[in-house]
């Protein structure tokens, strides 16, 4: 597949601009709580495992697996080209997120399919993380 | 049979006595989500007979992202005011319950619950603009609501071997039922067959377009009570049973994945039925809400009325159908019946159940419907609402 330019992009907030302006860089970059050590993803104002506020910013591996998915044939708006796949990838390190598996013949994506995030420039202020079959 | 010995609740003091739904279309070019639902207003008034005098609270689901009235306008309008006015978002049981609260304990007598929708959904080439999320985490993935309820079904198939023809059987009976009932949609569109679910387009797999709710336009209205007013009106009194909801976070937000939400329901269902005394093997009508038809086997697992991935196998051989055990959606749901906007359909759930105790659902009437279960919601939206209605007081 490839992206269109006119899909809608992300508005970064004050909390999430860390994790877009890593993007810009090919890091993906998640929560680590100073507390407990857990993870958290989507950016949150506290830890998900103990609602501490002592959250640092870390880089994970962008390695993961496919969770479960969709292959989209009716799009959520015509910018979107079809077919696509949406799917949630539990990333190694134990977080969940969401994502677009692009560089493949959908009909190749499964459950447990090994991924690897794939940095997409979008805009000037927008990279996106899409994942690819890892190679 | 509600048991005897099952401890008096609340909620138990409270009726529903109004139940009305306008015309339902695809498109109601001479409508505003104002005009239907004040429509939708004077229906429930009428065919309940009551006036504007007879409410003291009320309760508006608007349409969709600010159109439709709000509760306070309605108060003004109606000229009922000093009211009490409802503010559960998103309308539907969440309302009908807050209502019962609110009557339960004194606050109010009798509310009006009123929602309508119509010239909401005119961008066609893209879904339905209550279907389109527009976080940051979301937006640029394509995300819709049928893509986040596959990702739920995907996962399901995965653990338990679940399969599109449980999907397919799920459909076609609920169309079926939409079919046959005079008021529906899409009535006249069937009969439909597992394979004719199966060979309908491809939407979000693996949703074919016919697994999937449609969009409409339409208004509707409740009114609830209590149990001593209750015989004041024309219709007979539907009994509040018990009713609880379940939340596991904002919907389109985070990844709707099976491990947090695939179970979304379950403890609004327990408690639901603790409250009314009841199991499931007690329901006659299951009001469930069908935005896919995969939401339909998750909550037969969810509610206990079979084990966990046993879903599609129970559904199958009639069980679901009109004259089987379990009777789903028997308007023709929103799939056939109607989807009228952002929060309509969540109301209509109510009505249907309403009806099919009043033993006003024509030629889809399951014979001596005594309680009716209607749910709310889904886990691709991370919140399940339940309610458990009654023919006789509790």
């Amino acid at each position: 597949m490839t992206s269109s330019p006119q899909i809608p992009l992300p508005a970064p907030t004050r909390l999430s601009q860390p994790f877009w302006d890593a993007c810009q860089r090919g890091q993906l970059l998640v929560q680590r709580c100073s507390d407990c050590d857990g993870l958290t993803f989507i950016p949150q104002p506290a830890c998900k495992h103990c609602l501490s506020p002592r959250l640092e910013w870390t880089e994970v591996s962008g390695k993961g697996t496919v969770y479960s998915y969709t292959v989209v044939w009716r799009p959520q708006t015509p910018a979107f080209p079809v077919p696509y796949v949406v799917a949630i990838v539990d990333l190694d390190e134990g977080c969940q997120m969401m994502t677009n598996v692009v560089d493949c013949d959908p009909a190749d994506v499964h459950v447990g399919m090994r991924v690897a995030a794939h940095f997409r420039r979008m805009s000037d202020e927008i990279t996106l993380p899409y994942f690819r079959p890892e190679r | 049979m509600v048991r005897h010995g099952a401890s008096k609740h609340p909620l138990h003091d409270v009726a529903i006595v109004g139940a009305w739904n306008t015309r339902q279309a695809l498109r109601l070019d001479e409508h505003t989500s104002e005009s239907i639902t004040l429509e939708a207003i004077r229906g429930v008034l009428d065919d309940a007979g009551m006036t504007p005098s007879d409410i003291d609270g009320i309760s508006a689901a608007s349409g969709s992202r600010g159109a439709g009235m709000s509760s306070g306008h309605l108060a003004y309008l109606m000229g009922i005011g000093p009211a009490w006015t409802g503010n559960a978002a998103g309308g539907g049981i969440n309302a009908v319950l807050e209502a019962a609260q609110a009557i339960a304990a004194g606050e109010c007598h009798t509310v009006l619950i009123a929602a309508g929708s119509a010239g909401v959904y005119t961008e066609r080439a893209s879904t339905a603009p209550w279907t389109r999320p527009g976080n940051e985490f979301v937006v640029c993935w394509g995300l819709f609501t049928a893509a986040e309820f596959a990702l739920i079904a995907r996962r399901h198939m995965h653990l338990y071997g679940t399969r599109p023809e449980h999907l397919a059987t799920v459909a076609a009976t609920i169309r079926n039922n939409g079919h046959i009932n005079p008021d529906a949609v899409y009535t006249g569109r069937g009969p439909f067959t597992p394979a004719d679910i199966l060979e309908s387009r491809m939407v979000t797999d693996p949703f074919h377009l016919l697994d999937c709710a449609m969009t409409s336009e339409g208004g509707c209205a409740l009114v609830l009570t209590t149990a001593e007013r209750a015989g004041n009106f024309k219709r007979p009194p539907a009994y509040i049973l018990g009713g609880a909801r379940d939340t596991f976070g904002p919907a389109y937000h985070f990844p709707p994945t099976w491990d947090l939400t695939g179970w979304v329901g379950r403890e609004a269902a327990r408690k639901s039925f603790s409250m009314a005394g009841i199991g499931p093997e007690d329901v006659d009508v299951c009001e469930f809400y069908d935005p896919f038809s995969f939401e339909i086997i998750r909550q037969f697992e969810a509610f206990g009325f079979c084990g966990e991935g046993e879903g599609g196998d129970f559904i199958m051989n009639g069980t679901i159908e009109l004259g089987g055990r379990y009777p789903i959606c028997t308007d023709g749901g929103l799939m056939s019946f109607s989807h009228g906007g952002a929060t309509v359909q969540l109301v209509q759930r109510v009505i249907t159940g309403v009806h099919q105790l009043w033993g006003q659902s024509g030629n889809r009437q399951v014979p001596d419907a005594k309680i009716v279960m209607c749910t709310n919601g889904g886990a691709g939206a991370l919140f399940t609402h339940v309610l458990l209605l009654g023919k006789e007081r509790p």
